[in-house]
């Protein structure tokens, strides 16, 4: 190997491109001992994919939600919290955003901003909530947010089970008002004459048009250059990153070390709680009695560690997560191999991802041998 | 010694070890002759420590060739040390905190009746015999979490006896230990010698190579300088060989003004976190422009007393006084403003956030104030020039480093690091606990002098050290901390380093 080669072990980006490589590998592997035919599933996972302007609109509609939970862990974990009750967190959203999208009447536009901040309060004091009690009775983050997602769960149950709220002989709370949505086209001007006009004539914007596509990805977009604004540029990102990475130097030098681990789980749950209540806002637009939990804030870990806790990597690895799922449903109805296979396939990239340090170990190490 | 004896119980012959671009050891060589006490001298990072895991067998050396007691060796894993008769005690002891004493030295090679039951009253025996032969007493049934430091060494040092060893490596053994315990430990390793064995030393302490040494490799940035007889050679000799310069081995303290009155600390008593008072009705006063040392073995209350100055323990009772403002049991960051600044003991711990880049841990305490922020964002251009200044006044290498986690940099330069960004603060009183711990010769001269300057500058240092050589460097004046209290307030001229000792015991004159 030359030492170019050996050079480019180095580089962060080869890693991500060796640990996704290796996730497909491993699905085929997968794939092929359980008797399918692993370069067809792939070829119909991707078509799934790039097939279509709407399969991709849809794949950043999905991401969306992921994105913002991944977010909520990579900040956390950025400050040497390890946020699990993402989860919760984006219940909390989601049901904040139902209740002032339905209750509380307000202009287009001004609507979802009045529910973002408010989710993103409730969320927030929510994810602190862990915060407070890491403090005063130093219980781990981890335990005490897995069961505030519970809590979340069967809240979010009894509120949209409580009268006026549920929809009567539905499982759903009263949908939130049109005022509130923030998808770019309304399902009834899709079915109004000039939507038709619109998507006969326009064979691309005709095809994004029939998806959920809405403002949720600039949102996204904009929390993700804000959290890492945060945590490189200002000196509340600083003191959240002293406190993560050595507590005891930070207490030391001055910083009001419980003060951190407080506003760190406050933005964090905030977050995962916008997350929440995009999709309400773009696509469920309410809250239905939960039979089990959605899974949300558990992808937003995966999402997370794919992106090795930097914001603005989220929204790569959060599209990636949310393409591998999407083309992934084709895999079962076209082949019959169960929809799993993704689920292995991601693993196995958050494994790699977790490998990936030894990458410059490996190029030390050649590099070693070819001196000799 | 007949002709039938090697000549060299250990020879390594063109030895090279490179960690990726690095190369520690460059055509290294080392004789060391069977009987002898064969000091391995070299400033941090020098390669001797990685000279000795490679003939421990903890790393293989990319080139070379070992001979013990002159036959080749290949010596792959510390097992294949083991069976070749060579041991080596740890700086940092690796032995089991919930077993005796007994039970640490057998491990691996216990003692049995037969059908492996143990038979550890045998094993207690056999441990009390050999300590006594070299003068390393232990009580084979006590528990390491109950024994000092000292203890811990002796039992690492029998481990090694245990195994029938005849060459010891020892890696700076003397870092840990009070001046008695050092000459206790100088004792057992003459008798050692005495009995035909052969012992390394890895050490940057010039008096003990001097005190204890027959012969002294020195290695400098991986290269081999000399092998000197050690009586043929004075200490200033083996401190400019070690560091290639002169190196001044005291600090010259020129003119001092003494002013006002800084910090008085009046019958301060506080607890450690299990509640055992350690600190007991303590008091002390410092003045503008004088260095005070607290002198005193490790343990008798010098952490709780720095911690309840600094605000990161409770005083129980008692006064500190800054300047006459009270400062008693207020938060660090109120400590801060209060003029003082402090140097903690562990640098790794409450000194430094270690992935941080230089240029961050230099501002740890000045991120939030201009020129380095400005309503809440960070003006990083102003934070990396100031870091390069810093790096450059401070001789902070390597040079360009403002960009390098912590982490990466040797332990001096660490240090500077820390000192660089208290003394920048240009505090009233400089708190310095063991500054020069674990730093080589050339680190040790750079940080004394440090102090020495700001106190001429008018600052009141604080200088707690469990090092006699530095407390006299230093101090205006010494205070010696026994059980919690001060016992002593005496004059370094009027004094000397055996009296202190024996007050550090808990003697009296």
């Amino acid at each position: 190997m030359t030492s170019r080669w050996i050079n480019l072990l180095r580089k962060p980006l080869t890693a991500i491109i060796i640990s996704v490589l290796t996730g497909f590998i491993i699905g085929a592997v997968v794939l092929t001992a359980s008797g399918y035919d692993a370069l067809e599933a792939y070829r119909i996972m991707f078509s799934g994919i790039a097939g279509s302007p709407k399969y991709m609109a849809q794949v950043v509609v999905n991401a969306v939600p992921i994105i913002l939970t991944g977010l909520s862990v990579a900040f956390a974990f950025r400050t040497g919290l390890f946020n699990i009750g993402a989860e919760g967190q984006f219940v909390m959203g989601a049901l904040t955003g139902t209740m002032i999208g339905y209750y509380l009447p307000l202009p287009p536009i001004i609507h979802p901003i009045v529910i973002f901040a408010l989710a993103f309060l409730v969320g927030g004091l929510y994810g602190a909530l862990a915060g407070y009690l890491k403090n005063k009775f130093g219980i781990h983050e981890v335990i005490s947010t897995i069961m505030l997602n519970w809590i979340a769960f069967y809240f979010n149950n009894y509120i949209v089970n409580l009268p006026g709220v549920k929809v009567e002989s539905t499982l759903h709370a009263n949908p939130i008002l049109d005022s509130a949505k923030i998808n770019f086209f309304s399902t009834a001007w899709r079915r109004s004459d000039a939507g038709r006009e619109f998507i006969r004539e326009h064979e691309i914007l005709g095809e994004i048009v029939k998806t959920d596509l809405g403002a949720g990805i600039f949102v996204a977009i904009i929390f993700a250059f804000l959290l890492w604004f945060v945590l490189r540029h200002t000196t509340t990102g600083f003191e959240l990153r002293a406190v993560g990475l050595n507590r005891f130097a930070a207490e030391f030098s001055g910083v009001p070390v419980k003060k951190s681990i407080f506003l760190s789980m406050f933005i964090a749950g905030g977050v995962a709680a916008v997350g929440g209540a995009i999709l309400v806002l773009s696509t469920t637009n309410t809250v239905s009695v939960l039979s089990a939990q959605e899974g949300y804030g558990w992808d937003g870990i995966s999402v997370s560690l794919i992106a090795n806790g930097n914001p603005l990597a989220v929204l790569f690895s959060g599209l990636l997560f949310a393409a591998l799922r999407y083309g992934g449903m084709l895999i079962q109805s076209k082949t019959g191999a169960p929809t799993e296979i993704i689920n292995i396939m991601i693993g196995s990239i958050v494994l790699a991802v977790a490998v990936a340090p030894a990458l410059p170990r490996l190029a030390d190490y050649l590099s070693q041998r070819r001196a000799r | 010694m007949t002709d039938s004896t090697p000549r060299y119980a250990v020879e390594m012959n063109g030895i090279f070890k490179s960690f990726a671009k690095v190369k520690a050891l460059e055509d290294v060589d080392l004789k060391v002759r069977p009987g002898t006490i064969h000091a391995l001298l070299g400033e941090n990072g020098a390669g001797k420590s990685t000279l000795m895991k490679i003939l421990y067998g903890l790393y293989n050396a990319d080139k070379g060739e070992i001979l013990i007691n002159g036959k080749s060796v290949q010596i792959r894993n510390p097992r294949a040390a083991i069976d070749l008769g060579i041991g080596m005690v740890h700086q940092h002891f690796m032995l089991v905190d919930n077993f005796t004493i007994a039970e640490n030295i057998v491990l691996g090679h216990e003692v049995t009746r037969g059908f492996g039951v143990l038979n550890q009253d045998l094993a207690n025996k056999n441990i009390a015999e050999l300590g006594h032969k070299y003068g390393l007493d232990v009580d084979p049934k006590a528990l390491i979490q109950d024994v000092s430091v000292a203890t811990q060494q002796r039992v690492e040092i029998l481990k090694a006896l245990y195994r029938g060893i005849d060459i010891l490596i020892l890696d700076e053994p003397t870092a840990v230990l009070t001046p008695q315990e050092i000459t206790s430990l100088i004792d057992t390793m003459h008798r050692l010698v005495e009995d035909g064995k052969t012992i390394i030393i890895i050490t940057h302490k010039l008096k003990e190579i001097k005190a204890v040494a027959e012969y002294c490799t020195v290695i400098r940035r991986g290269k081999l300088i000399d092998t000197v007889l050690v009586d043929e050679v004075s200490q200033s000799d083996l401190a400019n060989m070690m560091v290639g310069r002169e190196v001044k081995l005291t600090t010259d303290k020129g003119e001092r003004s003494i002013g006002d009155l800084v910090l008085s600390v009046s019958n301060l008593h506080v607890r450690d976190r299990r509640g055992v008072l350690k600190v007991h009705d303590l008091s002390l006063h410092l003045r503008e422009g004088e260095i005070l040392a607290i002198a005193g073995v490790d343990g008798n209350g010098q952490t709780e007393l720095i911690d309840a100055i600094t605000g990161l323990a409770q005083a129980e009772s008692g006064q500190i006084l800054m300047r006459g403002t009270d400062i008693t049991n207020k938060q660090p960051r109120d400590v801060h403003e209060a003029g003082i600044r402090t140097i903690h003991e562990d640098r790794q711990k409450r000194g430094l956030v270690l992935d941080f880049t230089v240029a961050e841990d230099l501002v740890l305490e000045t991120y939030d104030q201009a020129p380095y922020s400005r309503r809440g964002v960070l003006k990083w251009p102003v934070i990396h020039e100031h870091a390069a200044d810093q790096i450059k006044r401070f001789d902070i290498r390597p040079k360009e480093s403002a960009r390098q986690k912590v982490r990466d940099l040797s332990g001096g330069n660490q240090q500077k690091v820390i000192v660089a960004r208290e003394i920048h603060q240009n505090p009233s009183l400089l708190i310095a606990c063991q500054p020069t711990r674990g730093l080589d010769v050339g680190a040790i001269e750079f940080v004394r002098k440090a102090l020495v300057e700001q106190s001429t500058e008018g600052k009141a240092i604080l200088l707690v050290s469990l090092e006699l050589d530095e407390v006299f460097d230093l101090a205006d004046r010494i205070n010696v901390i026994y059980n919690g209290k001060i016992v002593a307030d005496l004059n370094p001229a009027e004094t000397n380093e055996q009296q202190v000792g024996l007050l550090m015991a808990g003697g009296e004159l």
